[in-house]
């Protein structure tokens, strides 16, 4: 027990998910170790989202169990969760972002509620944050309903980051980004991960991002990892599943691309 | 792996030396700004400060812009200031926070207090104008599409208009019936109360019939639907406009005017004074079970009392201002949802808004009714 919490930031048992009728997650099981940046795929539908969302303790589940950095999680008022809650970022898919706040104290928040810090030490911070992510001190007097897609993505990054926590969850982070930012925005995760020595967790279908900047992948097909391993082992993968992903004819042509 | 961070400073001469050791991340900042405000003194004093970042256990993007920061405050001077020791693992995050923070924006001057309380009063009277075209906007666009209608009876949404039928008019009955029972009840027993003393009880069945007729219950039911229905009315008209559902139906070719409101504004005309006739009956059945265990007046006495207090014309006052009331909280529940911007905010604001709008513009038609009717004598 002691050795796997240091090596491992996540570890899911055996996990159960189903709403229902239907079971979306079949004792799944996944670990995830301290300081890689692990890509998730799978079909739309699939339960990626699902097994996200469960591991950070959003959807209940039938049975298995879940550590994150040795917090054992359960709902989102279990205190196991809640001192989970303190280790992770997270990036959802919409980008969540308090309307009612502006970009700057969206960002603000986490460092508000967790921190006694004076206001220009998080003004300074809030800024520092956005720019990493490529805004500019511009943007932070804006509401979120004045942002674009891809700006409302960074804002969500720069919020998620805001407290540096070693472990942060993206849902789709590039989708919806045109490949320049795409691209910086792998470079950007690959940054904080080599710097903070971040654990990504990544949900993503950017063929670009699981061959640049992760070191492994998991494939999840029939609500089981059916594959996991760095990119070299999946594009070699038997399984039918992950040969029609990774060999179908978009992957192909974007794979030669690359070559 | 939390170590506790120090701030180490030793001045030679004009150098200092500044060494930070431990863990400089977010769960210390309180330290942290402590350590790097007592060095100030020390590094304004000096001019050349050296940061030493051998020490450093830990660091995060807090720690190292509090770091940058003393470094920017020797740089700001003209004076220099250097990083040595960085580790490898550190230098990727000082090199990012090295570049932020260098365009702040000039801080907008907070304008005086009073200007800003006038320029609200201006926008304030301006929005009312505003307020008056976007209501004669909407009663247009509803009058043409009731036009529209009527030239070819088909393209009304039946399916539609029978859906908020039902929800505004069926399912508001039983609530609407209990509300205006007590009101009647109430009435009538204040009426027997005080009446009482000076031998006239007979007429609080006079009081109670006329009140609930003219005025009461039409006004009370006209109240509760702005309350019940125009605040649903806001609420789904403004997710709608969030979520870009209005904009889609409009690129369909379709206009928001005949999909969406004309069925929900043609509903509540139809539906209030179904309602507030209801209404009105269950305040008269109100009065008349308190009339018979408080004021001991049986029911065939006060049916009779009633008959001869009240006439049509009572009714018909009341009945005729229900279909404009109608009209008015629904144009005014439609427009401001269709005014709700992006955040969940402004949804809650506009719904506020049209609840309190509806409400008072009722009660002032209601007062213009009074005038109109008291003029040509009924």
């Amino acid at each position: 027990m002691g050795e796997s919490q240091e090596q491992f930031a996540i570890r899911v048992r055996d996990l159960v998910v189903g709403f229902g009728r239907q079971t979306v997650l079949d004792h799944l099981s996944l670990d995830v170790r301290k300081g890689e940046i692990l890509g998730l795929v799978g079909a739309s539908g699939g339960g990626k989202s699902v097994l996200m969302r469960t591991i950070i303790g959003l959807i209940p589940r039938r049975s298995g169990a879940i550590e994150v950095m040795g917090h054992e999680i359960g709902g989102t008022q279990n205190p196991g969760t809640q001192g989970a809650a303190a280790t992770w970022g997270i990036l959802f898919q919409q980008g969540a972002l308090f309307s009612s706040l502006t970009v700057r104290q969206n960002v603000q928040f986490p460092l508000r509620e967790n921190l006694v810090l004076s206001q220009e030490l998080m003004d300074e911070i809030a800024i520092a944050k956005l720019e990493m992510v490529g805004l500019r001190a511009q943007d932070a007097d804006k509401y979120p309903a004045e942002l674009s897609g891809g700006m409302t993505k960074r804002v969500a990054l720069a919020r998620a980051l805001a407290l540096d926590p070693p472990i942060l969850f993206l849902d789709e982070p590039t989708s919806g980004l045109d490949p320049i930012a795409a691209g910086d925005f792998d470079a950007l995760i690959g940054t904080l991960q080599k710097t903070l020595g971040l654990t990504v967790f990544m949900v993503t279908h950017d063929l670009a991002s699981l061959t640049t900047v992760c070191d492994r992948v998991a494939a999840l097909a029939d609500g089981k990892i059916v594959a996991i391993g760095p990119m070299r082992d999946l594009l070699q993968s038997e399984h039918p599943w992950v040969r029609a992903y990774f060999h179908g004819k978009r992957s192909q042509m974007l794979q030669h691309e690359m070559r | 792996m939390n170590s506790e961070p120090l701030l180490l400073a030793t001045p030679s001469g004009d150098v200092l030396k500044l060494r930070p050791e431990g863990s400089w991340t977010a769960a210390n900042v309180t330290t942290l700004e402590t350590l790097s405000h007592s060095v100030g003194a020390d590094v304004d004093r000096s001019r050349v400060v050296t940061l030493d970042m051998s020490g450093v256990s830990a660091l995060d993007t807090l720690g190292a812009w509090v770091l940058e920061k003393l470094s920017r405050r020797v740089a700001s001077s003209g004076r220099s200031a250097e990083f040595v020791g960085l580790a490898d693992q550190f230098s990727g995050l000082m090199d990012e926070v090295r570049e932020v923070n260098r365009h702040t924006p000039a801080p907008t001057a907070k304008p005086n207090a009073v200007l800003l309380s006038l320029g609200d009063l201006g926008k304030a009277t301006v929005g009312a104008r505003e307020d008056i075209t976007i209501f004669l906007q909407m009663l247009g666009a509803l009058f043409m599409a009731m036009i529209g209608v009527l030239r070819r009876p088909r393209s009304l949404r039946l399916t539609s208009l029978v859906y908020q039928l039902y929800r505004i008019g069926w399912q508001a009955i039983p609530i609407v019936a209990l509300i205006t029972f007590l009101i009647g009840a109430i009435i009538a027993q204040q009426g027997f109360f005080h009446f009482r003393r000076f031998g006239a009880e007979s007429y609080t069945v006079d009081m109670v019939g006329i009140l609930v007729l003219r005025e009461l219950g039409v006004l009370i039911v006209a109240i509760m639907v702005a309350g019940r229905s125009g605040s649903a009315y806001t609420a789904e008209l403004g997710s709608m406009k969030m979520r870009e559902e209005i904009d889609a139906l409009s690129t369909m070719g379709l206009d928001p005017v005949d999909v969406l409101i004309l069925p929900r504004v043609a509903a509540l005309v139809i539906a209030l004074p179904i309602l507030a006739f209801i209404g009105s009956i269950a305040a008269l059945y109100g009065g008349g079970l308190v009339a018979q265990f408080y004021g001991d007046m049986g029911p065939a006495i006060y049916i009779a009392r009633l008959h001869e207090a009240v006439s049509v014309t009572h009714f018909e006052v009341g009945i005729l201002k229900a279909p404009f009331m109608a009209l008015v909280i629904g144009i005014v529940a439609c427009s401001e949802g269709l005014r709700v911007k992006g955040s969940a905010e402004s949804l809650g604001r506009q719904t506020t808004t049209s609840v309190v709008k509806s409400i008072f513009l009722v009660i002032m038609l209601d007062g213009l009714f009074a005038i109109f009717f008291a003029s040509i004598g009924m």
